[in-house]
């Protein structure tokens, strides 16, 4: 991740402050534990996620809707897990 | 140092519901508006409400605004104010047919009209019979609503400033409101917005309660601006809390689990709902289940290396029940309480919902406060809507649905204001106070230069475990006394909060110091408002007063945050047009 602009990051760590709990929880864990070890692919995958709707995006998490979006399947993989 | 000005004639502080619905009204008027958020406002809390929104439409069932209003001045435990809830009881169908023509995609019956689900609460007649009055866009009313409002207002130009945080209020020296400051989160640059007319639409402060529902933008901001800025704090001792939250995250634990069969048990393995409510046991009405659940633990029977939770046992139901009839509550316990409740009983606590009080209004939306004989003199070009406000509808207690209902109806109305306001007796901008910006640059600069100090999420977490632990479902005068010596102690700590990351751009960290700085203000508000209050009425349950006492207590707290000083006004107990309902014993 070393190529990507610092300020990016940081904004990207800021969006990840949503409007559901559920998503917070996730993505703090997420954070704190993988976000930094993401290659760039895989983070702007991560960034098109925090695009979508919170419920959309923890339907995605949660498991609970199929990811249609071949893009951003692998980095939900990451995510369910964490 | 020179802090950059932009000036709008109506600026608004939250782009959740609330928010959104008046800056729209303002937008529409041709005023200049501008919307502050932390976030993007389709991610405002407001996302998160399911529910629905309540109207007496009577689609489904025969319904009257009247009962709406005898239900919420029921809910509200007494202490609503009558003219309030009559206004929003009354406008609710309006609102609710005004978002389906904003496009808002409302589930409908076969007819065409919205349909409308029962919810708790919601009676016909007075109490007889529960009425279906809820209507809903599938699980996703508060998502819709903040939709179809947002794209409304991008139409009617209102000027959305995304990733600005509000930092104190701006009041010249009669005490008028003139504008505030903010942050550019993308710069790290304070500014001034100068204003005609601020309105706050902060939401909520549940993140002041280590068990919270609330996401962890609901820090209480615009309470912590008003406090500052020697506003009052209106009924802050009363907070609805949700008895099934997973223990040490908050996330919701629907109560159609302990519908389904799901038992409540202590560490003895006993199910003590039987002994509390040998009737309803598991099911008895929320807050019942909740300060029974948090007597267990009080006494000692609470689960866990800290004896501070109480289990919610499932198993017995069998995995098939589990996974066709509860959906989802198996992921959310694996994820979350990281138990899965085919084999183990989850983890659960009464958790913090709502905010019951806030910034006092009136049903105008304008923020009145005393002022000599007169307890609520309008602070000219001061508005506030939403969950920030305490209008007050909700009281000690508020209905499911209502809330939603509140943000639009009180959104319009505090909109309609500012547009009067502003066309009538403020045709320009009265000047900025030579020191507008002085406050919060030294908030800033205090945590730039601290040295030594103390970590913010180390702070953060003592104040949420001291109003855990004092100011929860279930209070006595000995551990609300403690509390608020403890809550004060945590306050000194804030005081010298200290950040590690100084660098200006997205600062999160610094952002959080700022937040922590609000939360606490309403965490000593919340505190000191409880221990004071010698009866138990609607949320606030006191085990050495357990009555309503309305001879002395119908009135509403004032806080200040200058001295933590408390002052009473009375309860408005005439509507606008029928007669007061009277008090009466609150029994289900
Ligand atoms: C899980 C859950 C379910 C719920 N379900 C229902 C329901 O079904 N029906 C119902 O009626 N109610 C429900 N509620 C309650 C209801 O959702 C909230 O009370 C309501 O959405 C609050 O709306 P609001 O507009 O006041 O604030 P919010 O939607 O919280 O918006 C606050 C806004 O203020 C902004 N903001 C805050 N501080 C600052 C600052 N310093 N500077 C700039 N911007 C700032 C934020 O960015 C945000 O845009 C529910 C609540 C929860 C927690």
């Amino acid at each position: 991740m070393t190529d990507i602009d610092p300020v990016e990051i940081k904004r990207i760590r800021w969006r990840s402050r949503r409007g559901l709990l559920e998503l917070d929880i996730v993505l703090e864990r997420f954070l704190a534990n993988g976000f930094d070890q993401l290659t760039t692919d895989e983070l702007a995958a991560y960034r098109k996620c925090l695009e979508l709707g919170d419920n959309d995006f923890l339907d995605y998490v949660n498991g609970k809707a199929e990811v249609d979006d071949p893009e951003l399947a692998h980095i939900i993989g990451i995510l369910r897990a964490v | 140092m020179t802090v950059p000005v932009r000036r709008f004639d109506a600026v608004i502080v939250g782009g959740g519901g609330a928010g959104m619905r008046a800056a729209l009204q303002l937008s529409e008027s041709g005023l200049k508006t501008a919307v502050l958020s932390k976030v993007f406002p389709t991610r405002s809390h407001t996302v998160a409400a399911q529910g629905g929104i309540s109207a007496s439409l009577g689609n489904v069932q025969e319904d009257r605004w009247e009962w709406h209003m005898y239900d919420t001045v029921k809910g509200s435990d007494w202490l609503g104010d009558q003219d309030a809830i009559e206004f929003m009881c009354r406008k609710a169908p309006e609102a609710v047919i005004e978002l389906e023509h904003f496009g808002m995609p409302f589930d409908r019956l076969e007819n065409g009209k919205i349909y409308q689900r029962p919810f708790g609460g919601h009676t016909q007649n007075n109490g007889e019979t529960p009425v279906q009055r809820a209507c809903a866009a599938a699980d996703r009313t508060g998502h819709a609503m903040l939709h179809t409002l947002y794209q409304r207002n991008v139409r009617a130009n209102t000027q959305f400033f995304v990733e600005w945080m509000a930092l104190d209020l701006i009041r010249d020296e009669a005490g008028d409101v003139v504008g505030v400051t903010a942050l550019e989160m993308e710069t790290g640059e304070v500014y001034i917005f100068h204003a005609k007319a601020v309105l706050f639409a902060t939401g909520g402060a549940g993140r002041i309660y280590a068990a919270s529902t609330n996401a962890f933008i609901n820090t209480g901001d615009g309470l912590g601006m008003c406090v500052r800025a020697g506003i009052p704090l209106e009924d802050m001792e009363f907070w609805q809390f949700h008895p099934t939250g997973v223990a040490g995250a908050g996330v919701l634990i629907t109560e159609g689990v302990r519908g389904e069969g799901g038992i409540l048990l202590n560490a003895n393995g006993e199910r003590f709902m039987e002994r509390y409510a040998p009737n309803l046991k598991d099911l008895a009405p929320r807050d019942f289940v909740a300060r029974s659940m948090e007597q267990e633990v009080l006494e000692g029977r609470g689960c866990g290396p800290n004896k501070d939770y109480v289990l919610l046992k499932l198993d017995h139901l069998g995995p098939d029940i589990i996974k066709q009839r509860l959906p989802g509550i198996r992921e959310i316990a694996i994820k979350f309480a990281g138990v899965d409740p085919i084999k183990e009983p989850i983890p659960v606590i009464p958790t913090c919902h709502y905010m019951m009080g806030g910034i006092p209004t009136n049903y105008r939306g304008e923020v009145v406060i005393p002022q000599g004989d007169n307890p609520e003199a309008r602070v000219n070009g001061f508005y506030a809507a939403g969950e920030c406000a305490c209008a007050s509808v909700h009281g000690a207690n508020r209905l499911g649905t209502n809330s939603l209902l509140d943000l639009v109806v009180f959104g319009k109305s505090a909109g309609d204001s500012m547009v009067e306001f502003i066309r009538n007796e403020m045709p320009t901008w009265k000047p900025l106070p030579a020191n507008a910006a002085e406050r919060s640059l030294a908030r800033i600069s205090r945590l730039d230069n601290q040295t030594n100090g103390e970590d913010v999420t180390e702070v953060r977490t003592a104040m949420q475990r001291t109003v855990q632990a004092r100011a929860a479902v279930f209070r006595n005068s000995e551990n609300l006394a403690q509390g608020v010596k403890e809550i004060q102690e945590v306050a000194e700590r804030v005081k010298r909060i200290q950040i590690k990351d100084k660098s200006k751009v997205f600062n999160t960290a610094r952002v959080e110091a700022l937040e922590l700085e609000n939360l606490i203000e309403v965490a000593v508000a919340t505190l000191i408002s409880a221990d004071a209050r010698k009866e138990s009425r609607g949320a606030h349950a006191h085990a050495d007063f357990q009555q309503r006492d309305d001879e002395v207590w119908m009135k509403h707290t004032l806080y200040y945050g200058d001295d933590r000083r408390l002052t009473y006004k009375p309860v408005h107990t005439k509507p606008l047009s029928v007669d007061y309902i009277p008090p009466k014993e609150r029994t289900f």
